[in-house]
């Protein structure tokens, strides 16, 4: 349940990254990070920033936590502008990153939390009372006095996830927090973010994921971003509920040709995603209405496509993005890491 | 916040910062091997040159002096200057930045870890050698050696502060800087012989690395006879100008850190890995 007022506010945020190009000496070309991002998060909020690799979610984090600079527009924290006042800001969030390598191998999970609650201020014993606490919840406690260095990727993850919450922060910046972790670590992670907020109402959450399930099970209010721009901000469920009107079918078949230009130019196929999958192609589409299958059945027919199952399904927020992006979250990655 | 809160988080930071490096002594014990022993292999060659050359027997007492001292050296350039380029990888860098504290706790906390770690080195590398080499010492004053000592090193990690600076913007680029400063120090600020051989004023510019002074005092406080001929400035005024350049070397490490921060988080550097 948000509470009054805005944790996080955001006017035309813009970031250009300039970067040397290889080919020109001495030229530069633009990459837009951000482009024109205008979004509020209540206060007691979960929040979620949805999009491929590339779509400008971290720059997004970065610019609220006070680690780099907006070309254009404002920020502000708590009512605190960050370009303005990032010592102010600092006092009140925390950030965690998912695969992050931070902390010293040589310390143990304990002595790594103790030294960032140093930086903090937290007294001694305050200190060590909350990582042992943390440490219980994310299920390391009989790992509190393991070197790090001898941690796996995934228990390396949990404690960086509890030095995100041992300062206790107003505002939590949670990038991709559950990046590369099993499902259940990853599990059990969602369910104290979700406890977290749940005890402490007067708290915020930013979270990034491009974790389509992530999102839709944590998350209060979704905005969905692609190439530095929000394409659509509301809760998981109105979101999906816009797509309402439409059918959303899975379908696999087998067979060769170009089936993505015989959908592009089937009637009453809106949106659609082909991936081949070792020999069958799995089809996702978003048709008009239901009426529409018949003629895209008889048309793949017609180019040698063998139909091996066909599932209709609720939409989901891969849905949405497919309908407002044009293409799946993994062929944005794909294009993001080639630009 | 109110000051004594500022204060304590201050004096927690460089405690927490200095934590890994006074622990990580005890616990990765290769350091004997690679810190003592073999910087004391390079030491051995300067001493058996001086005594071929049949140089009286303080001369060992200059290099085996100017070897413990460059365990300091090495550590600004490899442990502080450049650490910040290894945090900025490991993604430390971040949560320090993001922290409500002062990055001069965090140097500072740096610098402390540094100066235990190193002095353990320094003290077996001193031991070692007069032990070995039967090193003349006899100290004119201890309290004006120690004064020494603890002057040069505050200079020395200021001017370890100001370089770490530069890494909160650039990253391999300062590295070639660290690695520029390492030699070419070793010749101009005398570690194995008085820096007076190079002529008055190459010793006056190599005197903006503080252990150039520092050293050539110690050494006229341990060896006053043998430096008469030998010394570059008196050691009051070698006293007064690693005093100076400790402050300036703070104060102008406290206003690079402000303004390569705000530089690199204009220009995204700050976060930005592999450059």
């Amino acid at each position: 349940m948000a509470l009054q007022g805005f944790s996080i506010e955001t006017q035309d945020l813009t970031r250009v990254f300039r970067v040397k190009r290889r080919e020109a000496r001495g030229q530069s070309r633009e990459i837009v990070a951000l482009d024109r991002v205008t979004l509020t998060v209540r206060r007691g909020e979960l929040f979620g920033v949805l999009g491929p690799n590339g779509a400008g979610k971290t720059t997004l984090i970065k610019i609220l936590a006070t680690l780099l600079s907006p070309t254009s527009g404002t920020a502000r924290v708590l009512g605190i502008d960050v370009a303005q006042n990032p010592w102010e800001v600092r006092r009140r969030i925390g950030m965690v990153s998912g695969g992050e390598s931070s902390g010293y191998g040589l310390l143990t999970v304990e002595e790594n939390l103790w030294m960032f609650a140093q930086f903090y201020g937290i007294p001694g014993r305050e200190a060590r009372r909350r990582i042992r606490e943390l440490l219980a919840i994310v299920g390391l406690a009989d790992r509190a006095r393991t070197k790090v260095y001898h941690l796996s990727s995934g228990m390396r993850q949990k404690m960086n996830f509890a030095r995100g919450f041992l300062t206790e922060p107003e505002v939590l910046f949670l990038d991709e927090p559950t990046i590369g972790l099993d499902v259940g670590t990853a599990r059990a992670l969602r369910t104290y973010i979700r406890e977290w907020l749940d005890e402490h109402p007067d708290r915020t959450i930013l979270l990034t994921t491009h974790y389509m399930h992530e999102a839709d099970e944590l998350c209060d209010r979704v905005a969905i971003i692609d190439r530095g721009r929000v394409l659509a901000c509301d809760a998981p469920a109105a979101l999906k509920r816009g797509l309402q009107g439409e059918a959303v079918f899975r379908l696999t078949v087998d067979g060769e040709g170009d089936l993505g230009a015989l959908l592009a130019n089937a009637h009453g196929v809106v949106r659609f995603t082909a991936e081949a999958r070792d020999g069958p192609t799995e089809l996702s589409l978003i048709l008009a209405d239901e009426g529409a299958l018949v003629p895209v059945l008889a048309a793949l027919q017609g180019a040698g496509a063998r139909l091996l199952s066909l599932e209709k399904r609720e939409p989901t927020l891969e849905d949405v993005f497919l309908r407002l992006v044009g293409r799946a979250l993994s062929e944005g990655e794909a294009d993001a890491a080639s630009r | 916040m109110p000051l004594r809160a500022e204060v304590g988080t201050f004096l927690r930071t460089a405690w927490g910062r200095a934590y890994p490096r006074v622990i990580g002594m005890s616990r990765e014990k290769s350091w004997i091997l690679f810190d003592v022993l073999l910087p004391l292999l390079q030491v051995s060659a300067y001493v058996f040159i001086y005594r071929a050359i049949g140089a009286p027997r303080e001369f060992t007492g200059f290099v085996v002096l100017g070897g413990a001292m460059t365990a300091y050296w090495m550590n600004i350039l490899w442990s502080m200057a450049s650490q910040l380029y290894w945090e900025k990888e490991t993604g430390n860098l971040e949560l320090y930045l993001i922290a409500p504290t002062s990055r001069m706790a965090i140097l500072l906390g740096m610098a402390l870890g540094g100066i235990a770690a190193t002095t353990l080195r320094a003290v077996g590398v001193l031991l070692l050698g007069t032990l070995l080499f039967r090193v003349p010492l006899a100290p004119t004053s201890v309290p004006a050696l120690v004064g020494v000592f603890l002057l040069t090193l505050i200079a020395l990690y200021g001017l370890g502060m100001l370089l770490a600076s530069l890494f909160l913007l650039w990253g391999r680029e300062a590295w070639h800087l660290a690695n520029l400063l390492q030699e070419p120090v070793f010749l101009l600020s005398g570690f194995y012989f008085p820096v007076r051989a190079l002529g008055f004023f190459v010793a006056l510019g190599a005197s903006l690395v503080p252990i150039t002074l520092g050293l050539d005092a110690m050494r006229q406080l341990l060896y006053p006879r043998m430096m008469e001929g030998l010394k570059f400035l008196p050691v009051g005024v070698e006293l007064g100008a690693l005093a100076g350049l400790g402050v300036a070397f703070l104060v102008l490490a406290h206003r690079a850190l402000r303004f390569f921060e705000d530089l690199a988080r204009r220009e995204g550097r700050l976060t930005l890995r592999g450059q």
